[in-house]
């Protein structure tokens, strides 16, 4: 009997020797004995292995067989590779292919009023590449001329003024790493499962480091009247010329941004070109693209996306207005939905939290769908109202019955709640901000599934 | 002076803190007060008056002007009702406008389907509450391929011609800047949201309360939903949605991926083929597949022999169409130039096999 590798086994995947091969009560053996014994260890077990039937050698044949990929010298170790600025600028490998915004099908209708979301599932670290960066435009995007773009200040300020982006890139600048979440993630799972993996579930989920000028110190130059300017309207040059209102007390704190950068350069055109609003916290539709103009007002503006959509309804039939903060959330990102796993044994459980009120402080792990919970190590530095990615070390024993969770925590003490306790509250047709614990069933194959657990 | 004899000179003095805030400002004055100075000119009226567009709920921004519920109707027919059907009941392309809300609705301001559940959508006219948000997203925002194209008198008689549709004014009425907020008080929704949640500021006051319990926090988890199995393809094969190396794959959701993928025409260079890509006709239409709207190939085989067939197709897509594929309308793309019109038919008509 020969040991040959299946026909399926995945690129690059190291083939495993049969299960078994070292019985558990040795497992427990050499976790018990000290490194110079474990030596000892694995050469009686392998000896043990070899004087034993026939049947047993498989395991040695898979470990004396000698790997293609190291005897058989690729075309990259014998030739000539490409030359330094093939490509001026850089692209992704060809093997990452796989790994690309994409919409999901039959949740809208037209695609320049859509969504693209972004591949979470293959991602590390908590800066999203700007090229897989999520997606939502109201009515198609533009790259714009930034020589020909204008920000406009006007309502209650003493002078009404004009900017170019060169003089807004003039100006003294910060850089501040931020998520961004659209409203509506996750919108589709309030009542039940409706998609497959945590790029449809989460996907519209992105974190860049932004570059641009606080906005206060804008409008404090222009002579703002804080005392009656409590709101401003923030308004794209795009056709959709999207608004929205924000309240005097986030833009005072300093945090709201005109931000022209990201990711170390100019915004993509995607994400608005050469100019948007940064509102840390706060969901997506505020953070308006090819930003033109800054109103300040004394009252709110009841705009199509405050009136008519990124309104969340209530249980009673009454709607919310102007809800805008995203709250404590978490996912676990690998394993997750529409993932397989290669074998029983260890994995990193690997996920993102975030929260727009603060500082992400704890993130706890359950593998058991929320009956016991381990906490994860979180991964620094921690930013302000940013993606934390945390980790928690599992072992996969090969068994059915897992359900993994992941549950953040915030620094205002704020614990991200199970779909029992936020349906309590907001019933199961608010469509915007859902944040409730997401559920993942690893089965026996070791096929992952976006479940709800009950 | 320096900074330890200074230091020294200031200790004892109650102002210290106030001398010290003076000095502050006086030395970073110097690198802040001063760095905008110069930048930015001063808004001319004519630059305001062409961006400062918005309205507000106190209708602080609406121009003067008037326009009737028959005027709407005839910009309705060749404008909006592409997309959003003959009665703004539409739900092909966008969701409904018209629809779902009762005369009681209209007495009480408050939608009861939105409780009841008794409308299968929550439509425009069941959710807004103010009628400045119509008057200044169909201003900003439409036509679809055309934003802020329509005259102000066409702006509100579009908006009275909705209002019409929605049983809230009759066939004869004239909207204008006078009437909007006797009209906004039938809004069937008007009395229909609330600000009372701790959702608009950072510190505000959240509804949902959750523990951190960390041992023995419930009985044994049931599952209460999952992905039916006929769904399980739904999002095409998660095998080519996932790195080909590290911990995990894709699973298999489409058995025969491999082989379709491969078969997947690739895009060309060619104009009509481009068209077809950036116009988002892709949104309905794929090349040998019926999607909302038929496949290019079945359009092919249907005209392609027939005389002017490249003319005829152009004027379809310039114009909309509907009722020759079935009952999904497809949207004016007006947008197009003749000349891509006419590429992007004769494209259409090669793919006929």
């Amino acid at each position: 009997m020969s040991f040959d590798i299946p026909s399926d086994t995945p690129l690059g995947q190291v083939v495993r020797a049969p299960e078994n091969f070292v019985s558990r009560s040795d497992i427990a053996l050499v976790n018990r004995v000290n490194d110079t014994d474990r030596r000892s260890f694995f050469k009686k077990a392998f000896a043990a292995a070899a004087v034993g039937t026939v049947a047993a050698s498989p395991a040695l044949a898979a470990a004396a067989k000698s790997d293609p990929a190291i005897l058989n010298l690729p075309a990259h170790s014998k030739g000539l590779g490409q030359p330094v600025a093939a490509r001026p600028y850089g692209l992704p490998s060809k093997y990452e292919e796989n790994l690309q915004r994409r919409e999901s099908p039959g949740l809208t209708r037209v695609n320049a009023s859509s969504v693209s979301f972004c591949p979470l599932q293959g991602l590390f670290g908590v800066v999203t590449p700007s090229g897989l960066h999520f997606e939502r435009h109201h009515q198609g995007w533009w790259d714009i001329d930034p020589t020909q773009h204008r920000l406009m200040i006007n309502g209650l300020v003493k002078k009404q003024m004009v900017f170019t982006v060169d003089e807004l890139m003039r100006m003294e600048s910060v850089s501040r790493i931020h998520f961004i979440e659209c409203g509506a993630n996750s919108g589709m799972e309030w009542g039940n499962v409706a998609v497959p993996t945590v790029q449809y579930t989460h996907g519209m989920l992105s974190c860049s480091e932004f570059t641009g000028v606080p906005l206060i110190k804008v409008l404090e130059y222009c002579g703002v009247d804080l005392k009656k300017g409590r709101f401003i309207l923030a308004e794209g040059a795009d056709g959709s010329s999207m608004t929205r209102t924000i309240p005097m007390e986030m833009v005072e704190s300093g945090e709201v941004l005109l931000a022209y950068g990201q990711n170390g350069e100019m915004l993509r055109p995607e994400n608005g070109y050469p100019l948007r609003l940064v509102v840390p916290g706060v969901q997506g539709v505020s953070w308006v693209k090819y930003l033109r103009r800054i109103e300040v007002g004394d009252k709110p503006y009841g705009t199509k996306d405050e009136a008519i959509h990124y309104v969340d309804l209530m249980p009673d039939g009454t709607h919310r207005q102007y809800t805008s903060i995203q709250e404590c959330k978490s996912v676990i990102t690998t394993p997750s939905g529409g993932q397989k796993l290669l074998a029983k044994g260890f994995y990193n459980i690997t996920g993102l939290a975030w929260s727009g009120r603060g500082k992400i402080t704890g993130v706890d792990v359950s593998t058991d769908g929320g009956k016991n919970w381990k906490t994860a190590r979180l991964q620094g530095p921690i930013n302000d109202k940013s993606l934390t990615r945390f980790n928690l070390p599992w072992v996969w024993d090969g068994k059915s019955d897992v359900l993994l969770q992941s549950r953040a925590v915030d620094s205002t003490g704020y614990v991200q709640p199970a779909y029992r306790a936020l349906r309590e509250v907001r019933g199961e047709k608010s469509v915007y901000h859902n944040n409730a614990i997401q559920s993942w069933r690893v089965d026996a194959a070791g096929e992952v599934h976006n479940v709800h657990v009950g | 002076m320096n900074k330890f004899k200074f230091e020294q000179r200031f200790k004892d003095l109650p102002c210290r803190a106030l001398v010290a805030a003076f000095l502050c400002s006086f030395v970073f004055g110097v690198g802040t007060a001063h760095s905008m100075d110069g930048l930015g000119k001063v808004a001319t009226p004519d630059e305001l008056k062409a961006w400062d567009i918005d309205v507000r709920p106190d209708f602080v921004g609406l121009p003067k002007g008037s326009g009737s519920v028959e005027k709407g109707m005839e910009v309705w027919e060749a404008q909006c009702a592409s997309c959003h059907g003959v009665f703004g009941e539409s739900n092909e392309v966008f969701t409904p406008l018209v629809g779902g809300t009762t005369e009681e609705d209209i007495k009480a301001g408050r939608v009861a389907a939105l409780k009841n559940g008794s409308s299968p959508q929550r439509t425009t006219l069941m959710k807004v509450p103010t009628l400045s948000t119509l008057w200044d997203y169909i201003n900003r925002a439409m036509p679809w391929t055309a934003p802020k194209t329509l005259s102000t008198e066409e702006v509100y008689a579009v908006t009275a011609y909705i209002l019409n549709m929605g049983g809230l004014v009759d066939d004869d009425f004239t909207l204008s800047d006078k009437n909007m907020a006797e009209v906004q008080n039938k809004l069937p929704n008007r009395n229909g949201m609330q600000t009372n949640h701790g959702m608009w500021l950072v510190s505000g006051k959240p509804d949902v309360k959750e523990k951190r319990c960390m041992s023995n926090c419930k009985p044994a988890s049931k599952i209460t939903s999952s992905l039916p199995e006929y769904a399980r393809d739904s999002h095409g094969n998660l095998k080519d949605q996932n790195r080909l190396v590290g911990p995990v794959r894709g699973s298999v959701t489409v058995a025969d991926a491999g082989q379709k993928k491969s078969a997947e025409p690739k895009l060309s260079t060619n104009s009509g083929e481009s068209l077809f890509k950036a116009n988002g006709c892709v949104a309905c239409h794929a090349v040998d597949q019926k999607k909302l709207g038929p496949s290019v190939v079945a359009v092919a085989q249907k005209y392609a022999d027939k005389p002017d067939s490249k003319d005829y197709l152009a004027g379809k897509i310039k114009g909309g169409s509907s009722g020759v594929w079935g009952d999904m309308p497809m949207p004016a793309q007006g947008h197009l130039s003749d000349e891509d019109l006419s590429a992007l038919s004769a494209w259409f008509l090669s793919k006929k096999k």
